[in-house]
């Protein structure tokens, strides 16, 4: 059963792209090991955690393509997804400081001992143990996403409207993590972090593993996604995307087969982030700032929704801009991205895959009819057929 | 509920009101198993409201809609009335255009719609050869893998009717299924549905008179939500108030 799935997700693309990301978790950590810096072809260290956050953002782009691109929700809060696993790694890597902070308390973290906290919350408990830790990655983005989604999506929230309570769980998240008495280091975050699994986090092999990590988590993602969409599952989520309705007519309960999607990109999201904390460093609120959900949109929009290798492309070509803008002119990043949206929005609705399709595919019989979505209002309204009497209120659910 | 005994669609006073306009108004229609019912009435008379009753799209605010002599409709979603066995044809034929023939089939066919049914779902010999039963039914073999979208309006609405048999239905609903199409095609639906009412039950709702005479069937004119008149075309049709209201015009 397992077996069959696994054969089928390893169609020639995801072996592509699967073997790529495998070979760069293996080259780019020799390339900064093995050629002595100065000489071509060295990565300095500092470039593999770069690339490390970059790839990380690739996880969480193809996270959200998965619910956007494949089952059509388009998520504006996956930021929080992303935050709250990266929150899960922090705390893990802030007891690891032990007796080396500032105050030297050997249980409490600086921020509680600065906020004259006796003792260490409950909810910090466990978090010494790197498997709890990572377990709780999973855990807990997960457990928000699969209740906030079983009342969203059983109570039919589409759309827009789904988009804009996305937002607004995420900037919720973002006000309570900012209160110092929530217990999460307020608007500093976590920081200052020495360890993980007994390896300084500074050093170099460190970070040259966290990257392999990363890669790897990344190949997997491919695999896990590629499993989904080619089941008769993912057929489903793209059924539920185009014909929302008719997809119940047939008998597919439309809530669960969302309820799966959102909750497995979420637990992916929840992944990133706890990859992107020990490589960047820190983790504060400003990680669920709606507006980086939107960023995710984006990266997402501009590789090419719908595809597996499209998510993985935007984010990193569009942070790669990023970095290049935010030395270069740091006050018009946000028109320059403003304007890759528009752009990308009016002349490539498919993203760089598309054109890259329509570039070196038309050859060949690849020509994919548009589906009825475009990347435009189509999200706006959706879901209901129009040939049936439009009921004016959204049915109950129960 | 004695009365409901015996059939497989039993509506009894029914009705349903959008925004204080009656769509439905007292609606009784009884449809026996392996029985076609061809349904017939002007615009706006609440044929679509009926079908969206039914399917569970809409609840009515009053009255008894009873499946197979015992199930109470009123109170199911959309998905458990589809899993029950009533299988809903829509107006304008709806495909899944981004997938292919073949996939929409797989998709429809009578299988646990579980969420891990479907994730390690694997075709076996006997859905392929199901599959490739209807195909050949509705005469899309030779597409099947082309994708739902480059069919005509006309070869949708027969891989809709597949996706309906697909699903393996004891009723089914069917709007406006000679929409778009040719003579030669509305003669073979029409022989197709009557295949199909040798073992299950068949509404069939349509405008095209010759393809309901066709059809050979029961006939239910409606207007304004309710039953104008029934009996055979011949009689419905000679109905001077159906002449009046719908005929006529």
């Amino acid at each position: 059963m397992l077996t069959q799935a696994l054969f089928r997700a390893l169609d020639k693309k995801a072996i592509w792209v699967i073997g790529i990301f495998l070979a760069v978790a293996i080259l780019v950590p020799m390339a900064n090991l093995l050629i002595p810096p100065g000489q071509f072809g060295h990565v300095p260290t500092y470039l593999v955690s770069l690339l490390g956050k970059y790839l990380s953002y690739a996880i969480l782009a193809l996270a959200l393509d998965l619910v956007w691109g494949y089952c059509g929700i388009l998520s504006l809060g996956h930021s929080a997804f992303f935050a709250l696993g990266g929150y899960a790694m922090g705390m893990y890597l802030m007891r690891q400081i032990g007796s080396r902070g500032v105050y030297g308390n050997p249980t409490l973290p600086d921020f509680m001992v600065f906020l004259n906290w006796k003792e260490l919350p409950w909810y910090w408990l466990g978090f010494d143990n790197f498997w709890f830790a990572m377990a709780m990655v999973v855990v807990v983005p997960g457990l928000l996403a699969f209740i906030f989604g079983f009342f969203a999506f059983r109570s039919r929230v589409t759309g827009v409207y789904l988009s804009i309570i996305t937002q607004a769980m995420t900037f919720a998240l973002l006000l309570a993590f900012f209160r110092n008495d929530m217990g999460f280091g307020g608007n500093n975050g976590l920081t200052d972090f020495k360890d993980i699994l007994g390896a300084p986090v500074q050093a170099q092999s460190t970070r040259v593993i966290l990257f392999a990590a990363t890669a790897i988590a990344l190949a997997l993602s491919v695999l896990v996604c590629s499993m989904i969409v080619n089941s008769k599952l993912g057929k489903v989520m793209v059924a539920v995307r185009d014909a929302e309705s008719r997809t119940r007519f047939i008998g597919y309960r439309v809530e669960y087969v969302k309820l799966f999607a959102f909750t497995v990109s979420a637990i992916m999201a929840g992944i990133a982030g706890a990859l992107y904390v020990p490589q960047v460093g820190i983790i504060n609120p400003g990680e669920f700032e709606p507006g980086n959900s939107i960023e995710v949109v984006i990266w997402t929009a501009v590789g090419g929704r719908g595809t597996l290798i499209g998510p993985i492309i935007g984010a990193i070509v569009v942070n790669l801009g990023k970095s290049w803008f935010t030395s270069a002119l740091p006050e018009f990043w946000l028109f320059a991205l403003g304007a890759l949206f528009i752009f990308v929005t009016l002349f490539l609705p498919k993203g760089i895959v598309g054109l890259w399709k329509q570039v070196f595919g038309a050859g060949r019989q690849t020509a994919e009819p548009t589906p009825p979505t475009p990347a435009r209002s189509a999200d706006i309204e959706r879901g209901e057929d129009p040939s049936t009497f439009d009921n004016p209120q959204p049915r109950p659910a129960e | 509920m004695s009365k409901a005994q015996d059939t497989m669609l039993y509506l009894d006073g029914v009705s349903v009101a959008f925004d204080g306009f009656k769509a439905i108004n007292n609606l009784s229609i009884i449809v026996r198993p392996t029985e076609m019912l061809a349904i017939i009435g002007p615009n706006g008379a609440g044929k679509t409201t009926m079908m969206d009753i039914i399917t569970g799209k809409t609840r009515p605010d009053a009255g008894e809609v009873m499946f197979d002599g015992r199930t109470d409709l009123t109170k199911l979603d959309e998905a458990t009335i589809a899993n029950l066995g009533i299988g809903r044809k829509f107006q304008k034929p709806t495909v899944f255009e981004s997938h292919t023939i073949w996939d929409n089939l797989e998709m429809a066919l009578k299988k646990p719609r579980g969420i891990f049914n479907a994730l390690f779902y694997t075709a076996s010999d006997d859905d392929i050869a199901r599959i490739t039963d209807i195909l050949d039914t509705v005469r899309l073999l030779h597409r099947k893998d082309e994708f739902a979208a480059n069919l005509s309006h006309g070869q949708k609405q027969w891989l809709e009717i597949g996706m309906l048999l697909a699903q393996d239905p004891k009723l089914l609903l069917v709007d406006e299924p000679v929409a778009g199409m040719t003579d030669s095609e509305t003669e073979e639906t029409a022989k197709l549905l009557r295949e199909i009412a040798k073992t299950r039950s068949v509404v069939v709702v349509e405008h095209d008179m010759s393809f309901v005479r066709e059809l050979g069937s029961r006939v239910v004119c409606l207007a304004e939500g309710a039953v104008l008149a029934e009996g055979t075309l011949d009689q419905v049709s000679a109905n001077p108030v159906v002449i009046e209201r719908y005929l006529g015009r």
